[in-house]
């Protein structure tokens, strides 16, 4: 195979001593920029993309790589700790990660996290290296109504599968897509619901809202329940990683599933988010313990974190052989390939044979290195949590308040990250769902703007979403998912209507 | 402000790290103080964006300020946040601004109040070129067989993919529709790179890409280059693909197809700095584009060399907002 032998020389080349240091060096600035909230990892790469320039490239990317690695590990240590996600795609391992830490189990939801992180990212990477040309080509069918045709499935599958009554699921979507309707809208070039308001011309941007809705509600809810001073009595044991590990093989189907979903998305490429959330809402829909989602199963972890990282990874895919990046983070590498003087595309892997395969070894490594570092710092994260409340509730808001303010650099956000925290407590109260509200944010422009490209290439037919096996099957699957808890409810009636009409 | 400190941190110890020292030259009489923010009034990613983070890059590896230039990237309403806050920050002189097109299409397109006369122009740094392109897998040879095809179909028949709504690959296409006189499709998409993947996977039939966002699928043999939208072919005769440099590309004009555009790259800075603020920039400007890197990197891009600063630009400025305001009202764009 020439494609062993090629990768065996990545690895010499990324094994030298000076790349290995970039890439812990790597690994420590991501797992950083990833705990804290809003700058993330495009930013993080954005910012130290101009000081790779006198690099090597090949030495340059395995860096920036790297950060983007740790940024993805690191992002998942708020999710579960403090509910607050970093990243859009750890959104959904908050929903059974943080009930775990407050249930004192902190230091297995972390484990079960980077574990399947790095589950999720291996397998992707193993695709990559087999697959790479092969793959991409698929990639080249996703038109307008093929992305639209994602987006639908991610949706109707969470409407399908809340807790909550799927019409509140749907309310809170709602809210979401008009929130994601503000700014310029794509298709026609026109400012839509900025009032004549300037700080209203950028929109709402996802992670303040999110900064907002989930981590300062969630500070809200607990001063309510009385200002505890005292904090979780977790017991911290170095040997959680190897009892947690223990535990994990148990659930290989979910995460066989999550590698699956998110190396699709990530090829597609629907992207990480999409992915995330796809891969816990099928976890739930298969689960033996479907009751126990929500209130801090493992399953619920392992399953968004596992895709999202196979989603993460494999996106750099599409973007090597390309040229389209199938993440933000993804689209700043790009235009550090560029620079560089490499052009991202078909041939970047005949001409430059040395940097693609060192790239690829780099991300075997650096995903080694940086489940070695992540895990090791378990207890430490897990120990935050037995800081009384009251101590590290101010921190986590100043924290919070610093996040919004980098998003755009704009006093404007911290403003609104008070108001999504008001918003946030309110729709705890209500029981309302503050998932579907995300979701929409993120992928509500995306669908709406692929849709409408959909209507303009068919005239304005909506039989484009059927004109190809492709689409048509997977706007049929989202239907019927979106349509099953009310066939399944209605079946379930039927059934138990049926008896007493005999008897009668 | 943590971004902030990130980057000063770096760039100080890329320094000490061991970047070539040169001692700077104490002839310009004003000079930065503190950090230039450095806004960018597109996403990340984008043509402007890699632009102003190349700059960013061959200023600090050079030693050509004292002071870090930090990149920021303010996209807000099509690029209007960005240019708000530098109309706003009258007087800043640590404040520049690279454009696009949308120095002109956006006030127009959206309505909001700003334009270039708000603004202190500082130069010109080059101008991007759109060129057509098609599926290599179609029956297009040339330019001209492609208008044939449009004037033997019907309205709406062919489709066009392009960046953005009502900015620069729409004004062409508008202005290309009305030389050929029949209606295309034109399908918006957020980035160019995304553009040229639609056209690669025929989803649609043609796009106006700029040449960077389009030269690996013109290498790898998916795309074919028909036409460049100005009034000289691209002065460039590196091979591109085996056979093919961007000098071999024809004019549109030469190949019937009467449609002429470029795309402005150029620096502004807040309103109410002094000329010596202005002349600092120009000057750097004028080192930058002085440096071996710069000149592979406009090749690679295959800009129109261009440069200018000072009345010159001012004048260039005053035409192309004309033609842009002419172009855009025959198309509708004008916002009410």
């Amino acid at each position: 195979m020439e494609d062993i032998g090629n990768l065996m020389q990545g690895f010499a080349v990324a094994l030298a001593w000076k790349n290995l240091g970039f890439m812990l060096l790597g690994i420590l600035l991501g797992v950083l920029i990833g705990v804290l909230p809003g700058l993330g990892g495009a930013n993080g790469v954005a910012i130290l993309l101009p000081l790779t320039f006198t690099m090597p490239p090949t030495s340059a990317i395995i860096m920036l790589s790297c950060i983007y690695w740790g940024a993805l590990f690191g992002g998942a240590i708020t999710s579960i700790l403090f509910n607050i996600p970093g990243e859009p795609w750890s959104v959904a391992t908050t929903f059974d990660g943080y009930p775990m830490a407050q249930k004192g189990r902190a230091g297995e939801a972390l484990t079960a996290a980077f574990t399947s992180s790095f589950i999720g990212a291996l397998f992707a990477i193993i695709l990559i290296t087999f697959l790479a040309p092969l793959v991409a080509r698929f990639a080249l069918k996703f038109g307008p109504p093929e992305y639209f045709a994602i987006q639908l499935l991610t949706f109707c599958n969470f409407v399908g599968m809340g807790r909550q009554p799927p019409i509140r699921s749907i309310a809170s979507m709602m809210l979401g897509f008009a929130l994601a309707a503000v700014g310029i809208d794509t298709v026609t070039g026109t400012l839509r619901m900025t009032f004549g308001s300037p700080t209203l011309l950028q929109g709402f941007d996802f992670l303040v809202a999110v900064i907002g809705l989930f981590g300062l509600g969630e500070i809200f809810l607990t001063m309510e329940e009385g200002l505890s001073f005292k904090g979780k009595s977790g017991k911290i044991d170095a040997k959680v990683v190897l009892k947690t590990w223990a535990e994990l093989p148990r659930y290989w189907i979910t995460s066989l599933r999550g590698c699956l979903v998110g190396c699709w998305m990530g090829i597609t490429p629907g992207g990480a988010t999409p992915a995330s959330f796809m891969s816990y809402g099928m976890a739930r829909r298969f689960s033996k313990n479907k009751d126990q989602f929500g209130d801090g199963h493992i399953e619920g972890v392992i399953a968004p974190e596992t895709a999202a990282h196979a989603a993460g990874t494999s996106a750099l895919l599409p973007m090597l052989t390309l040229g389209i990046p199938g993440s933000p983070t993804a689209a700043v590498l790009l235009g550090g390939l560029l620079i560089w003087g490499l052009q991202p595309g078909p041939l970047l892997f005949v001409e430059k044979k040395e940097f693609v395969w060192g790239l690829i070894a780099s991300m075997y490594l650096g995903n080694i290195a940086g489940l070695i570092i992540v895990l090791t710092t378990v207890p430490w994260w897990a120990a935050i949590l037995r800081i009384p409340f009251s101590i590290i509730a101010p921190v986590i808001v100043v924290f919070c308040a610093i996040g919004a303010y980098t998003v755009h650099n704009n006093m404007f956000d911290v403003a609104m990250m008070l108001v999504f925290g008001v918003v946030g407590y309110v729709f705890k109260k209500l029981k309302y769902p503050l998932a579907p509200l995300v979701l929409a944010l993120v992928l509500g422009d995306m669908a709406e703007t692929a849709f409408r490209q959909s209507m303009l290439l068919s005239g304005g037919s909506v039989r484009i979403f059927w004109s190809n096996p492709l689409v048509g099957s997977i706007v049929t699957l989202a239907l019927i998912i979106f349509c099953w808890p009310f066939v399944s409810n209605v079946m379930g009636r039927m059934r138990s209507r049926e008896p007493r009409a005999k008897s009668a | 402000m943590v971004r902030r400190i990130f980057s000063r941190a770096f760039v100080a110890a890329g320094v000490a790290a061991g970047f070539a020292f040169t001692p700077f030259p104490a002839v310009a009489a004003w000079e930065p103080t503190k950090p230039v923010e450095f806004v960018v009034p597109a996403g990340a990613g984008g043509g402007a964006d890699q632009m102003a983070r190349f700059i960013q890059g061959v200023v600090a590896k050079n030693n050509l300020m004292k002071q870090p230039l930090i990149v920021v990237n303010k996209s807000g309403g099509a690029g209007a946040e960005g240019f708000l806050e530098v109309k706003n920050a009258k007087g800043d002189p640590h404040k520049i601004i690279i454009t696009l097109s949308n120095l002109f299409t956006t006030p127009l397109a959206t309505g909001v109040p700003f334009n270039w006369k708000d603004l202190s122009p500082v130069a010109m740094l080059a101008l991007d070129e759109f060129v057509l392109w098609v599926n290599a897998e179609s029956a297009y040879k040339t330019a001209g067989d492609y208008v044939n095809a449009i004037k033997g179909g019907n309205n709406g028949q062919f489709k066009m993919a392009g960046t953005g709504s009502k900015q620069e690959d729409q004004i062409i296409t508008v202005a290309l529709e009305k030389v050929v006189g029949k209606k295309l499709t034109y399908v918006p998409f957020k980035g160019g790179g995304d553009v040229a993947v639609q056209l690669v996977g025929k989803h649609v039939d043609s796009t106006v890409n700029n040449p960077i966002e389009a030269i690996a699928h013109w290498r790898s043999g998916s795309l074919r280059p028909l036409c460049v939208f100005d009034s000289k072919p691209m002065p460039y005769p590196t091979k591109v693909t085996a056979s093919q440099s961007w000098q071999d590309i024809p004019t549109c004009k030469s190949s019937g197809l009467d449609v002429e555009y470029t795309m402005l790259r150029g620096i502004f800075m807040p309103p109410g700095v002094t000329q010596e603020q202005v002349d600092f920039y120009i000057d750097l400007f004028k080192k930058v584009q002085a440096q071996p890197e710069w000149k592979k990197f406009s090749e690679d891009a295959a800009f129109n060399a261009t440069t200018m600063s000072g009345k010159q630009f001012v004048d260039w400025l005053t035409r192309a907002e004309a033609t842009h305001k002419r172009l855009m009202e025959e198309a509708g764009f004008i916002a009410k």
